[in-house]
């Protein structure tokens, strides 16, 4: 499973949760969303082995 | 999990609202959320004539694209602070946003005028690039108003900037700062144009789920110079109370809202500012000084007061 998180690539060899995926990279829930195939999944969303996933940091700071 | 209202895949969970939403349910959710803090905080009245400060980042270009969508008509005024790799990619994002709204836009290229980034211009008046940065902006997100005939300036302050900055007046007890926070600022007919947050009780989450369900192109990077900000610390510290207890940040700025409402009028007296108000000789700007610090850096630089922005369509 392929996973974009600002602008690195992460490779993860089982599907896992939403929730899961967010605490193998020790994110917080509530400054990240997950996109799936382009479309926003909620954190019990199970990803699949093939999905196109991006983590986006909704944090913004200044 | 699914969707509250119509029952298909939920596409977000909002646990402070203890409610899950597919995209156009939550489309219709922010934008309900949003227009009833506009109706319920009086932010716009008829006849007003608004501008979005627009930055290219998620909160700033959702607030335009929706006050549009809302059927309040707004231009934007973006301050291109001339951060290579990052203002022009920004300036690209909002001139596209610009196009699909057939709204202008103005610029103020601080890199052509003072013949440098903001980091320079920093160095140049010895401040910080943030400190810099917000002296420009508040001075030309005004002087718009004051030059063009716009009437309100309308900033994409969301919960999260507003409870972390409480926060950091709180904690330092900063009491000059602490009853200054409020959803919309009114204005100083002549000098000081009206300021109004719509986006106070959205969180950063909500805003950036917004621009991604909506379609909107905006910049994911962040100013290479926040790296480091006080305030990014106290956005993770409230969002762990948050995972704890959902709902804690809006309970601490509805909390704020009802307590600066609640203020006797002997409180207000006594922490009010106690300095007479002045104006800068130059261009009427507040300032405590003679010359207000914007025109002390252009004097500085040899240059004039009469500005001119690039103008976009």
């Amino acid at each position: 499973m392929k996973v974009e998180w600002e602008g690195k690539n992460y490779e993860f060899e089982k599907p896992m949760q939403v929730s899961r995926l967010l605490e193998e990279l020790s994110l917080s829930r509530e400054a990240h969303l997950v996109v799936a195939n382009s479309k926003l999944v909620t954190e019990d969303h199970k990803l699949g082995i093939d999905d196109d996933i991006r983590v986006i940091r909704v944090i913004s700071g200044g | 999990m699914k969707c509250r209202v119509c029952g298909q895949p939920a596409s977000i969970n909002l646990r402070s609202y203890k409610t899950a939403l597919c995209d156009s349910d939550f489309i219709a959710f922010f934008e309900k959320r949003v227009a009833t803090t506009i109706k319920k905080y009086r932010l716009i009245a008829e006849g007003d004539v608004p501008i979005v400060a627009v930055s290219g980042g998620k909160d700033s270009l959702s607030l335009w694209h929706l006050m549009n969508k809302l059927g309040i008509p707004c231009d934007g005024i973006y301050i291109d602070l001339g951060i290579e790799g990052y203002s022009d990619k920004s300036l690209d994002k909002i001139k596209k946003v610009a196009e699909t709204l057939k709204r202008k836009v103005y610029v103020f290229p601080i890199g052509s005028v003072f013949d440098r980034g903001i980091d320079g211009l920093a160095k140049a008046i010895r401040r910080v690039p943030c400190s810099a940065c917000g002296m420009i902006k508040r001075y030309m997100m005004n002087r718009i108003c004051m030059d063009k005939g716009y009437n309100v300036l309308v900033t994409g302050h969301n919960l999260d900037d507003e409870a972390s900055a409480l926060f950091g007046n709180i904690l330092y007890w900063k009491k000059e700062y602490l009853w200054k926070k409020d959803i919309a600022l009114e204005a100083k007919e002549g000098h000081l144009s009206r300021k109004v947050k719509p986006f106070f009780l959205c969180s950063e989450r909500e805003a950036a789920a917004y621009a991604i369900m909506s379609g909107i192109d905006y910049v994911y990077e962040e100013c290479p110079f926040s790296m480091g900000a006080k305030s990014l610390t106290y956005k993770g510290m409230l969002n762990k109370l948050e995972e704890k207890s959902p709902g804690t940040k809006l309970m601490f700025l509805k909390g704020y809202l009802r307590a600066l409402k609640e203020r006797t009028k002997n409180e207000i007296d006594l922490q009010e500012e106690t300095r007479e108000t002045k104006y800068c000789v130059n261009c009427g700007y507040p300032s405590y000084t003679e010359k207000c610090t914007f025109c002390w850096t252009l004097e500085k630089f040899g240059l004039h007061c009469n500005i001119i922005f690039d103008e976009y369509c």
